[in-house]
């Protein structure tokens, strides 16, 4: 376990030193206040015809978008940059289980993920004060659990793929790729039928990630989260066990 | 300490060793030995537990390196070739870290030990990005003393280090194989004959010769080499020396001095300048070369063995012994 705390530790505070923190919070930042302010000039000038202000909602939904796009840049070097430098050769021969490394890579990303997520509480908190009496903070709530467990599986994908190269550039693209397919998934089940269609829509994020959109926390889109990151991340430490029988 | 049987390791359809056994003792600093290529560096990731051999088995300290693993990581420093550093860390960062994941106590006053050992205490703010070569190697020396391991694992552990810093590393591996077991490569033939108590020559996978860097040179050395130069074109100076007793494998060298090999404890240069005199040469010079572990190695991990006649070695050795000659030339 100390372990795991260890190499999540250093994970957290390289975000810090290296531009990669900076750029994807500024992004981050820049892409959901634009969203922001464009929902509430919007509605205010709508404010005559429709009183009705705008929900609190209108943070999360763009916040999916720009966690697609984002995760697998927090995640590209995590695991392809040890074995770029040569320091996975100094993991890998220090006491520390294969499945610790991969777990506190991952609790790395997710601890700088959560903090961004942290950081982006700033609009509901706005959107708090510009509406009379104040919004309702419960599907708020439920929203960022929705996109912090959300986070977490596709951090797992991110890790996971970063393990199986060692260049960040390749790393970021195909995990973009996972995620996305992943995403995307649910177009196609009109297109399939029988057991495809039952896998397609069990593994459709954006189903699982509604109910917390709605305000309702099931514990069954909770698991089905958690049970996606403990996959990817069991296939992570598979990939990294792989590497030394190469 | 380290015990080694039959190890065997392939990448895809290349072998890179090929059935290796050794082993050492505490105390004992093992010098490994090879050209590049040789297998030295997969040899060293199987003993410390980076990856796994395809057949054989080792030990150290008693733990096989791929069932107990842990066990065998924690009692093992390790020095890899290229030395992993992360360069935003500081020096003393990079440490702690390393300290933390081998969950040592009073990591803060070890680090500042080993620091001390590697004379890197005033450096030890520094970023790792801003040091040279030469400190990197030591922050990386630092990195495999740190918890005082029972085996030390170096590969190549005076590169790029300068004259002064080599001959301090040299004293600190010595310092340290008195209480420990250290396997370090190199392919710095004097520093295994400097350091090691015993030098094993690896070439293409396998060990071509074990033993003490001393024995070794005795053995080859058994045979003085000497090059004779005399004034003109040497033609027939081969049968001449041919009637010498006490010569063998006399060589024609590209630059028309001749070479042969003395029959030990038979010192016969004065026989020799008497009888290239007696034919009519004027002789200009004649001098022994000392046979350093350097030609042991490059005799023992040629291409292909040669027949030790005259003719077909005289080509083949020319290649080697150009360095020589400019030496030789240097000197005059």
């Amino acid at each position: 376990m100390r372990n795991i705390w260890t190499i999540a530790r250093r994970e957290y505070k390289l975000f810090f030193i290296s531009p990669i923190a900076y750029v994807v919070a500024f992004l981050f930042m820049l892409v959901l206040g634009l969203f922001f302010s464009l929902t509430m000039y919007g509605s205010i000038s709508q404010m005559a015809y429709s009183p009705t202000a705008p929900s609190p909602q209108m943070v999360i939904s763009p916040m999916v978008t720009i966690l697609l796009f984002t995760i697998p840049a927090v995640t590209m070097r995590t695991i392809a940059e040890e074995q770029r430098s040569g320091t996975m050769e100094l993991l890998l021969t220090a006491p520390v289980r294969d499945w610790e490394l991969v777990l506190g890579k991952w609790l790395g990303s997710f601890l700088f993920m959560a903090s961004l997520l942290l950081l982006t509480g700033v609009f509901p908190l706005v959107l708090n004060f510009m509406v009379k009496p104040g919004i309702d903070f419960g599907p708020v709530i439920a929203g960022y659990l929705g996109l912090l467990l959300l986070s977490s599986s596709m951090l797992a994908i991110g890790v996971m793929v970063s393990a199986l190269f060692a260049n960040q550039i390749a790393a970021f693209f195909i995990s973009l790729g996972v995620v996305l397919a992943l995403w995307l998934s649910n177009q196609f089940t009109s297109y399939v039928q029988g057991f495809w269609k039952t896998l397609l829509d069990f593994l459709d994020i954006i189903t699982h990630f509604v109910s917390f959109y709605r305000g309702t926390i099931a514990l069954k889109d909770v698991v089905f989260f958690i049970s996606l990151t403990a996959l990817f991340l069991f296939f992570g430490t598979a990939l990294v066990e792989w590497r030394r029988w190469r | 300490m380290i015990q080694v049987e039959g190890l065997t390791k392939d990448y895809g359809k290349r072998r890179a060793i090929d059935n290796l056994s050794f082993h050492a003792e505490q105390g004992d600093i093992l010098g490994f030995l090879g050209p590049n290529g040789a297998g030295k560096t997969t040899t060293m990731r199987i003993l410390t537990g980076y990856m796994p051999p395809t057949a054989g088995r080792a030990e150290i300290a008693g733990f096989d390196v791929v069932e107990q693993s842990l066990e065998v990581r924690r009692r093992v420093g390790y020095l890899p070739e290229t030395v992993p550093l992360y360069p935003e860390m500081s020096v003393f960062e990079y440490l702690k870290f390393m300290g933390e994941l081998r969950n040592l106590r009073d990591i803060e006053d070890r680090v500042d030990e080993v620091l001390e050992v590697v004379h890197m205490e005033e450096r030890s703010d520094s970023y790792i990005g801003s040091l040279s070569k030469g400190m990197r190697q030591r922050v990386g020396l630092a990195q495999a003393l740190l918890h005082k391991p029972e085996v030390l694992i170096l590969d190549e552990p005076t590169i790029g280090l300068d004259p002064t810093q080599i001959i301090d590393v040299r004293n600190l591996i010595r310092e340290l194989g008195k209480e420990r077991t250290v396997l370090l490569s190199t392919h710095i033939l004097s520093e295994a004959q400097q350091v090691c108590n015993r030098v094993l020559i690896i070439n293409k996978g396998r060990i071509v010769v074990e033993d003490t860097p001393e024995r070794l040179q005795s053995r080859l050395a058994g045979s003085q080499r000497v090059v004779l130069k005399v004034r003109g074109e040497p033609d027939g100076l081969e049968t001449v020396l041919g009637k010498v007793p006490g010569i063998s494998r006399v060589n024609l060298r590209p630059d028309n001095t001749l070479e042969f090999e003395l029959t030990p404890g038979q010192d016969v240069r004065p026989d020799v300048a008497r009888a290239v005199i007696n034919s009519g040469f004027d002789l200009l010079e004649l001098h022994a070369i000392d046979v350093s572990l350097e030609d042991i190695f490059v005799e023992l991990t040629r291409e292909e063995p040669q027949p030790p006649s005259v003719s077909d070695d005289g080509e083949e050795e020319a290649a080697f012994d150009t360095d020589e000659i400019a030496e030789d030339e240097v000197e005059e």
